[in-house]
């Protein structure tokens, strides 16, 4: 049996094969080590002084925004706007005359982390930031 | 050869199955976790205004001039964040002044009384019993509340305008332009809109949901009434009971609830 298993310009792929290998892994070790760090949302004082939000700060990092619609359907549907978390503390549904009254740091506490994730929720656009109107 | 093989497999298996097994008895017990920890409830305030119809009585003999009009306009565009757009085809209006014969275009007639051939008469949403607006809105961001007040959902509307080809009264307005760089004055306790939405009155729902009445009737001086059309002993009624009232193209069948003593 011959041995017909045989490359052509054998030297000549391999290095273009190197080549190609280098190319397509480029982005990766080109940006390797320079990640972003993860933004630390800077928690504003009046925040900090209320100790607890609405709900814990754990639930609070992962579902806001599930919280946040269903206000928003509760408020604007069925005309109900108090919300009593477990503890028996009553709150007013409201983005910006509740959550921003305690946050009051938008730019550091929401955009920061939104940046970051690349997110960009257009609540802003018409819920008003009071920071910004003054 | 062959018993490994085969014993091989099985403990694959085994792995695999344990591997497998292990995130989701994580989500199981964290979710158990929180429907532990917590049961929050949604309620009404406790000082809301409540009714079965909410309306509203305009006593067209205390108003003379626009002049008396105004102040009642910008209360109401005020507290709302309505923009000021000088194009009148951008135009945005809650409340407006509005002459007899195109507000009650079917009711007008040749020799009607020069008071009221002359007289500006505050129109604003209707909210209909019956509202043509609800119905054509093909993402229900336009519904009727419980308490008969026709209200939106800004967040769900698409901007399609079937609405306000619907109203008979020409209470929508559709933002053409970003209204906030029109806003003299934003009020931060109320949403601005956005460009693409169509927006009117809302009876100031907002207020009602803490014991306050509409901002136009506040600042009216007794010119406009607002109460439950379904209480024989509310304000309206007994206005209504006493005067006599009529409503903007009645024959359409909308069942408008604002009233206008002549």
């Amino acid at each position: 049996m011959t041995n017909n298993k045989k490359i052509y310009d054998k030297g000549m792929v391999i290095i273009g094969l190197c080549i190609f290998v280098v190319v397509i892994t480029f982005p990766f070790w080109f940006n390797f080590g320079n990640a972003a760090p993860a933004p630390e949302p800077k928690i504003a004082d009046k925040a900090k002084a209320a100790k607890e939000c609405v709900r814990p700060k754990a639930f609070m990092k992962v579902e806001h925004m599930q919280i946040l619609n269903e206000w928003r359907d509760t408020v604007v549907r069925d005309a109900k706007r108090i919300y009593v978390n477990s503890s028996g503390k009553e709150f007013n549904m409201s983005l910006t005359n509740t959550c921003l009254d305690c946050h009051t740091e938008k730019a550091e506490f929401c955009d920061k982390c939104h940046d970051y994730a690349s997110v960009s929720p257009y609540c802003w656009e018409c819920h008003i930031d009071p920071k910004e109107t003054k | 050869m062959k018993s490994s093989r085969r014993k091989f497999l099985k403990i694959a298996g085994v792995s695999a199955l344990g591997l497998g097994a292990k995130p989701v008895l994580d989500v199981l017990a964290s979710s158990g976790e929180h429907e532990a920890t917590s049961t929050p409830e949604i309620k009404k305030g406790k000082d809301a205004l409540t009714a079965k119809r909410w309306a509203m009585v305009v006593d067209t003999r205390k108003i003379e001039s626009e002049e008396d009009l105004k102040p009642i306009i910008e209360a109401c565009h005020k507290i709302h964040n309505v923009p000021d757009l000088e194009n009148k085809n951008h135009e945005i209006k809650w409340i407006w002044a509005e002459e007899f014969q195109h507000g009650f275009s079917t009711q007008e007639y040749e020799f009607a009384d020069e008071r009221v051939k002359h007289l500006p008469f505050l129109t604003l949403c209707n909210h209909c019993e019956n509202a043509a607006c609800v119905r054509v809105c093909p993402t229900k961001a336009t519904f009727k509340r419980e308490d008969g007040i026709v209200l939106m959902d800004f967040h769900r509307c698409i901007g399609c305008r079937f609405c306000m080809a619907a109203c008979p009264y020409g209470s929508r307005s559709f933002n053409f332009r970003d209204p906030r760089p029109f806003i003299k004055e934003t009020n931060p306790e109320f949403p601005t809109r956005t460009k693409g939405v169509v927006e009117k009155c809302n009876f100031c729902a907002e207020r009602l949901a803490v014991g306050k009445l509409p901002a136009c009737v506040e600042a009216s001086n007794g010119v406009l009434t607002f109460g439950d059309l379904d209480d024989p002993e509310s304000e309206v009624r007994k206005l209504l009971k006493t005067n006599y009232a009529i409503r903007r193209k009645p024959a359409l069948g909308a069942g408008p609830s604002v009233f206008y003593i002549i």
